[in-house]
């Protein structure tokens, strides 16, 4: 299973490799250009039997949010640093996985029994947690981890519920995913696939890619913010599971093109595919560097919302992963017929 | 069974408080290895008797509750979101973004939302949050999830016991499974020594709510010293070392007015004699172990609380040293062997 295998990889901002490596195994075959660049963003060249068309750039970045160790106390406590935007709530009480070795540890908290009144209504600072690997010193631990290495999540991927999917690091493995089944596909048409590399913590990987690729045209592929957990009016919530794939209009980093949404959303209607418009300001993704970088390029991104990402558990609705690839795999033919 | 295979059984498996059943066969097998008989009682707990060559003249209590702390079901809201409220003490900033089963009529997974950072204001990652404010998404709606669960229903932390360095593991229901893992060690080293006392090895219920177990299970059993074997607060930077005890160095040997002074003397020499190590923490009035209720049932029974050291009480991700399961487990072998019926007068005398 692909979205098993790609969000079980460890892949925080910067320590992409596992993941990287993965894809590069997975397309093999399929494609007839795979090459790794220079900051690590694996880029993928899918020719068309009559070249000559645009360029379609589609972009999914391999990044995910985690920890990385910033020092070893005297006890063997592994001190740690976020590593792009996590809510430090989310951290207590949770295993976790260290290094190229996926060494287990456990970050832990003070027993109940222990604290003062009240004490819980107090949030725990990043600084006050530690991962506990089992070692009783420091010079113990030093032969286990090094400062500098990455922490992942340890979560599992499952189906459950009504055909959903609980993993880690959906946000964007979803998009990798969607974008390797584009891939593989036997759609003609000219695509440059960019997996890129540290899109959490600041769209590092996309401009570089974007600017070897060139492209006419982009599209965004992401695992996006989900939330109803709260009663929120619905014009409060960025997307809702199980809705189809969300469309970007604007977020932090991008102004999605109008005409190309327009053209998105016509697409959609006439395959008779669900969608939705994400209705958020909030967030960004690789669009933001990929339509300014050279001369510019119109972009769309296009969605699998999902729930809680940015933390240990993420959960997505297969409904929505078939519908948001019948949607690419639309615009990418309308793309190449030179409807866009 | 090697020991470490038992706990690894029993952290995973699932009995909140009120709720052990689940766990009731691996135990009664685990402990009828070594025991002469094992029952199960009307309440739940699980008592098995191990016969000495004094013919039932001396007989020892040994409780470890095989409850732990988690979650029941209140209410199903229209989104299919479940609400729900804690069975014992939890810090409710250890369960978010956890996943966890909902024992319905089947085990559901379920995970606890969390709201993603983006939609945040400054402010709120300083807000902790209220348990009655989260909900458990199982990805079903509320018209299929209602024929699968109802409001009553346990819910477990999700997680697997793992191995860390030095034979430390970690797992969400070492409080007090590991109690329980060592009652069937020292059974085993029971096996290898003669003693003359009589041993009633009992996994009790509802230690982390009412103590119900250990109370009618000492009022059924009658003993002449009950002990308590349940887990300390393992030391970590953020605990004084005053009311924490260290990993690895043998169980904490409670102090105060729940123990009593004269076989707690005794156990203490008897861990000298077998170099056991041994710590010391102090509780000055009823203990908030199955040893409150053991000394007050019926006329009154000398207690004493073994505790085994652990860091992270009542997270999921509770860690022990296995060394501290094997170090009790001695103990408690080493001590039954060495009471004798002639003996209890002048070891019980204040």
């Amino acid at each position: 299973m692909l979205l098993k295998k790609l969000t079980e990889a460890s892949g925080v901002s910067g320590n992409e490799k596992e993941v990287r490596d993965l894809i590069k195994h997975t397309l093999e075959g399929y494609v007839d250009e795979i090459k790794t660049d220079r900051i690590g963003n694996l880029i993928v060249h899918k020719k068309e039997s009559n070249p000559g068309g645009k360029r379609l750039m589609i972009a999914a970045h391999m990044d995910e949010v985690g920890l990385l160790v910033k020092d070893i106390d005297s006890s063997g406590l592994l001190k740690f640093m976020p590593v792009g935007g996590i809510d430090k709530r989310v951290l207590v009480s949770k295993t976790v996985s260290i290094g190229e070795k996926k060494l287990p540890g456990v970050i832990g908290a003070k027993p109940i029994h222990l604290q003062k009144r009240n004490e819980w209504s107090k949030v725990l600072d990043m600084d006050d947690l530690y991962i506990d690997i089992g070692a009783t010193s420091k010079e113990e631990a030093e032969k286990h981890v090094s400062i500098g290495d990455y922490v992942a999540f340890d979560t599992s991927y499952m189906e459950m519920g009504n055909a959903t999917i609980k993993a880690k690091a959906l946000d964007d493995r979803v998009g990798c995913s969607l974008l390797i089944d584009i891939l593989k596909s036997d759609i003609d048409a000219e695509i440059y696939g960019a997996f890129t590399v540290m899109e959490e913590v600041g769209l590092v990987g996309a401009g570089p890619a974007a600017y070897q690729i060139k492209p006419d045209m982009a599209i965004v592929l992401e695992g996006t913010l989900c939330y109803e957990i709260e009663e929120l009016d619905s014009h409060q919530m960025p997307t809702l599971l199980g809705k189809g794939p969300a469309i970007s209009l604007i977020d932090r980093t991008t102004v999605y093109d109008r005409a190309l949404r327009d053209q998105v959303v016509k697409i959609a209607e006439k395959n008779d595919i669900p969608y939705q418009y994400r209705k958020t300001s909030m967030g960004g993704n690789d669009s933001g560097k990929i339509h300014i970088t050279g001369t510019g390029c119109t972009t769309t991104g296009i969605s699998v919302p999902t729930r809680y990402i940015h933390s240990p558990l993420s959960l997505i609705s297969k409904s929505d992963y078939d519908n948001t690839y019948k949607l690419v795999e639309a615009i990418v033919k309308e793309f190449e017929k030179g409807a866009i | 069974m090697e020991t470490k295979d038992l706990l690894e059984i029993l952290s995973n498996g699932n009995g909140v408080s009120g709720f052990e059943f689940n766990l009731k066969n691996e135990i009664i097998d685990a402990f009828g290895k070594y025991t002469d008989s094992v029952r199960l009682d009307r309440l739940g707990n699980i008592i098995a008797h191990k016969k000495g060559s004094g013919n039932g003249a001396v007989k020892i209590l040994m409780a470890a509750h095989m409850d732990e702390i988690g979650f029941m079901v209140t209410d199903i809201d229209k989104k299919g979101f479940i609400h729900f409220t804690n069975i014992g003490g939890i810090d409710p900033r250890t369960i978010l973004a956890q996943e966890v089963t909902i024992h319905g009529k089947e085990d559901i997974l379920g995970l606890i939302g969390s709201k993603p950072p983006h939609l945040q204001d400054q402010s709120e990652q300083e807000k902790s949050i209220k348990m009655e404010d989260m909900i458990i998404d199982t990805g079903f709606d509320k018209e299929a999830l209602s024929e699968l669960i109802s409001i009553g229903d346990s819910i477990t932390v999700n997680r697997k016991m793992i191995s860390l360095l030095n034979n430390r593991v970690s797992g969400k229901a070492m409080d007090d499974r590991a109690g329980v893992a060592a009652l069937f060690e020292t059974m085993k080293e029971l096996e290898k020594i003669n003693h003359h006392a009589d041993v009633y090895f009992v996994a009790t219920i509802q230690e982390e709510v009412t103590m119900a177990g250990a109370l009618t299970a000492t009022y059924g059993i009658n003993p002449d010293i009950g002990i308590a074997v349940d887990v300390g607060f393992g030391r970590t930077p953020e605990l004084n070392n005053s009311n924490s005890i260290e990993m690895g160095k043998g169980p904490g040997v409670l102090l105060g007015g729940n123990i009593h002074p004269g076989l707690r003397k005794r156990l203490v020499a008897v861990a000298g004699d077998y170099n056991v190590p041994v710590q010391t923490n102090v509780w000055p009035g009823p203990s908030g172990t199955d040893a409150r209720a053991i000394q007050i049932t019926r006329e009154g029974v000398p207690a004493l609380v073994l505790s085994i050291p652990l860091r992270y009480m009542h997270t999921s991700v509770e860690v022990l040293d296995l060394k501290d399961v094997s170090h009790t487990a001695k103990l408690l072998a080493f001590f039954s062997a060495s009471i004798e019926e002639n003996e209890m007068e002048g070891l019980l005398c204040f």
